[in-house]
């Protein structure tokens, strides 16, 4: 299975996720430079972390007009996998892969702490490998990672068991103190129609090795790499 | 010839840093201020050749496709000529 990592002037974990699939997941990986629509034929698509062009403008608003993502956006049609992790979660709203925006912490500030999360859907290609009701500790870094969407939107995410991860106590409420930064819904994570694009705001590639405290986070690479091989 | 786009988060989102101004506002004794909204302000430098209908077109679909996100924002602007 081979994963593309794609690169955007300001992304900072694009070795963090790298690494993550070449040495712990022991899997081909290659970085996808934001200026070519060259996807390598990769067999999954993963947007890092980071300060695509510098989030000037709004998060994420520029990387979506790079050549790059006219081809995520085309690999995802087509039912190609493609995670998107924190500045990766914005840019792929932005881009319209998936529903609703990212807009500032409602407490103003940049927040990095690990979090719990709770698995509110274990049928996608992200998250097969956990339990709905499992607790995952994974940690956050943002500034911009308060979900918003509309009303009727957030009605047919949760009809179509799309919400993926919400914010959540270690135990497993989903209550207003574990919403890190007022997400609506204490939404973390979600899915597009056809559950082969996931954001979530959370770093799983700070969470897949002993050394950084949690290996929750590489049941979502685990996860993926299950429903490729099953493909 | 100049556009001026004023951008701002919808009314029905809320908007935390212009209630936390607004609160300073409170504290500081300005108590008729009943609601402050933080947005963006761009201004593009248009070709004069451009006509007003050219102008107005080109500039809203801007702050539709580029400037705003449309889910939580909205805009107004005017044209300078």
């Amino acid at each position: 299975m081979k994963f593309g990592v794609i690169v955007f002037p300001g992304s900072n974990c694009d070795h963090d996720t790298y690494n993550v699939i070449a040495e712990i997941a022991h899997q081909p990986v290659q970085f996808l430079w934001h200026d070519s629509e060259d996807l390598k034929s990769v067999d999954a698509v993963l947007v890092p972390g980071g300060f695509a062009y510098g989030d000037y403008l709004r998060t994420g608003a520029i990387a979506r007009f790079s050549p790059v993502m006219d081809a995520v956006k085309k690999f995802a049609a087509g039912g190609g996998l493609v995670l998107g992790i924190c500045n990766g979660f914005q840019i792929l709203t932005e881009s319209g892969l998936l529903p609703g925006a990212l807009m500032r912490n409602a407490g103003l500030k940049y927040i990095c702490k690990q979090v719990h999360l709770r698995t509110e859907t274990a049928d996608s290609a992200f998250t097969n490998s956990l339990e709905k009701g499992e607790v995952l500790q994974i940690p956050i870094g943002h500034a911009e990672g308060n979900y918003f969407c509309t009303p009727e939107e957030l009605k047919r995410l949760e009809a179509e068991d799309r919400i993926a991860f919400r914010y959540a106590t270690a135990d497993g409420a989903v209550t207003a103190e574990a919403n890190p930064n007022g997400s609506l819904s204490n939404i973390a994570g979600v899915l597009n129609e056809g559950r082969n694009v996931l954001g979530m705001m959370p770093h799983p590639d700070r969470s897949s090795e002993k050394l950084l405290g949690s290996v929750d986070g590489w049941k979502v690479f685990e996860s993926m790499i299950g429903a490729l091989a099953a493909k | 010839m100049k556009a001026h786009v004023y951008v701002t988060l919808k009314t029905s989102v809320l908007d935390p840093q212009g209630q936390t101004i607004q609160n300073a506002l409170r504290k500081i004794g300005y108590d008729k201020v009943e609601g402050v909204r933080q947005g963006k302000y761009f201004v593009l430098d248009l070709e004069s050749g451009l006509s007003g209908d050219q102008a107005r077109e080109q500039v809203e679909k801007i702050a539709r496709d580029v400037l705003t996100n449309p889910i939580i924002e909205e805009f107004t602007y005017r044209i300078e000529e």
